[in-house]
């Protein structure tokens, strides 16, 4: 049997729902949609003055992928700004395939997302709900 | 004549196809059925005997081709109970749906009305908004009820004299609920309104009388019908077909063309504008001649049987739901279901690691999901080759999911 995509450490990000819910006063919250799978993230955030996030939280409608990735985002955001999520992305990236190098925790537990191409904007569009909230 | 089901499955090439070792557990026959021998052959025999184009040649290749493209015509006639000039080959169920809604569409006013249900495909939901931008008419949609059938009980109260057509799913690709067609047809005489009903999922399950069910236009696409790819079947009633403009304009579909003015060929030419998918349509014909060869009152009991192991199975795991009728009446092998605390997609992408195929999302239905507030089901669509193996290892799958992901 080839189920290795759903390994521990995937299944216990998502399990763990860092971030989940949603913020009294976000300074901005974005929702994105996967037209294709009809996973959906709406994503909370307060930023500082210097456009650092100051706090994050999410709502997933999505599968496991999805919300393991955005609880992985979530734990690691805090105290950055869009470049500094920009650098988290290409962690994921990496972790996917989609970029040269090593991934770096906690994105390396995206690695055997890898194989299932299908799959990789699942891991992806927490991201994107994050990059368009810091615009 | 009698069903079995082994012989169905060995006439099948692809089942034998092994993955990681495995055969393929292809429960996905309501995205794509596979295909016989019967129907590969015929496109071999196309391609490799009578490869030419059709209508536009004296020589004997394209004589061929034009017999055997004309005979699928009759082949698929056939199936469907219906004269061949009433036929119209397309390039899929969704462009006999867009001929539709473009050509027919045309003949509307704005402020006329066209009812559709909640549960329909995006494929019957998108081509009537788009002619109600162009168009201006009016658009009214049928509920559904919590056991996933169109809601029959709401129709009377939706239907008004500017009520024109009414277009429904025969059979659901979520639920697997069949319409009432004689209710439908009933309700659409009180107001004088065409019934169209998209039969995508209804073909692959066996001959349709058209004639007896009384409506007006019927499409369905071949890929689904074990046939190939880019093909599909507009069925009108000649009336209406010789009332329609055509759609695309182009070759194939003129009586005469001047440079000022151009007259139109009689249907179903007129529809079927430039080179038509030849050897796709030849294979459809191949594939309908080998549905009207099986014996389709075993292959439902049979098919039936699945539904309930099915049903069976999974309402013994903790935690899933089905979506759709609880019962095997009016309903054909499409069985959608819901995991508690796993998404569907998780469940299916376990289900690939088990060898067994099937869908999960949205299935373009999105405003059923909607309406019953749904991230999506899982889907597992059957086809008379299918058997009790498939099941088993199809809940072996989410059992495993049910305790791995949650
Ligand atoms: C009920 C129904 N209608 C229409 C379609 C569209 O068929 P196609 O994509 O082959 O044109 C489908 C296929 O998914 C379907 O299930």
């Amino acid at each position: 049997m080839s189920d290795q995509l759903y390994q521990d450490r995937i299944v216990a990000l998502a399990k763990a729902r860092t971030g989940a819910g949603k913020l009294a006063a976000p300074t901005k919250s974005v929702r994105r949609d996967n037209p294709l799978c009809g996973d959906r993230v709406t994503i909370d955030v307060l930023l500082d003055g210097q456009g650092r996030i100051a706090e994050i939280a999410h709502q997933v409608r999505g599968c496991l992928l999805c919300q393991a990735s955005a609880s992985a985002l979530a734990a690691a955001a805090v105290g950055r700004d869009a470049a500094g999520i920009a650098e988290m992305r290409h962690d994921a990236e990496r972790a996917i395939g989609r970029a040269e190098g090593n991934a770096a925790e906690p994105f390396s537990a995206f690695i055997p997302v890898k194989a299932h191409k299908a799959r990789h904007e699942c891991v992806l569009l927490p991201f994107e709900a994050l990059k368009d909230a810091l615009s | 004549m009698s069903f079995d089901g082994a012989a169905v499955r060995g006439q099948f090439p692809i089942l034998a196809e092994m993955i990681d070792g495995k055969p393929v557990h292809y429960l996905d026959n309501g995205a794509s059925a596979q295909t016989p021998d019967a129907v590969l052959d015929a496109v071999r025999t196309y391609e490799t005997t009578g490869r030419a184009n059709v209508l536009r040649g004296v020589h004997r290749l394209a004589e061929r081709a034009t017999d055997a493209y004309e005979n699928a015509r009759v082949d698929v006639a056939a199936f469907l109970g219906v004269p061949p000039l009433e036929v119209v080959f397309t390039g899929g169920c969704t462009a006999a749906i867009n001929l539709v809604a473009y050509s027919y569409g045309s003949l509307l006013k704005p402020g006329d009305r066209i009812l559709l249900s909640e549960l329909e495909h995006h494929s019957n939901i998108v081509p009537w908004q788009m002619l109600r931008s162009r168009a201006g008419i009016e658009l009214d949609m049928i509920p559904v009820t919590l056991d996933g059938r169109i809601d029959l009980d709401k129709l009377p109260g939706l239907l008004s004299p500017r009520t024109k057509l009414i277009s429904l799913a025969h059979v659901s690709n979520v639920t697997g609920a069949m319409v009432d067609v004689g209710a439908v047809v009933a309700a659409a005489r009180t107001v004088g309104a065409r019934v169209m009903l998209d039969g995508a999922q209804r073909a692959p399950h066996g001959p349709i009388d058209l004639a007896a069910l009384g409506v007006d236009f019927y499409v369905f696409a071949g890929h689904k019908s074990y046939g190939p790819n880019g093909i599909g079947v507009l069925w009108a009633k000649a009336e209406l077909l010789e009332a329609m403009p055509p759609f695309m304009g182009g070759g194939s579909m003129i009586g005469r063309v001047t440079l000022a003015e151009t007259t139109w060929a009689p249907p179903p030419r007129r529809f079927e504008a430039g080179t038509p998918p030849i050897g796709p349509a030849i294979g459809l014909g191949a594939a309908c001649k080998w549905m009207m060869a099986l014996d389709w009152t075993g292959a439902h009991a049979h098919e039936m049987t699945m539904v309930q192991q099915l049903m069976d199975g999974l309402q013994k795991i903790d935690g899933t739901r089905i979506f759709g009728p609880a019962g095997l009446q009016n309903r054909y092998p499409v069985v959608s279901f819901m995991l508690d605390g796993v998404h569907p997609h998780d469940v299916a992408q376990t289900l690939d690691s088990f060898g067994v195929a099937v869908r999960a999302g949205h299935h373009c239905a999105q405003p059923l999901m909607d309406r019953f507030d749904l991230d999506g089901t899982t889907r597992v669509s059957m086809a008379p080759y299918n058997d009790r193996t498939d099941i088993d290892a199809l809940l072996t799958g989410v059992r495993h999911a049910a305790r791995t992901l949650r």
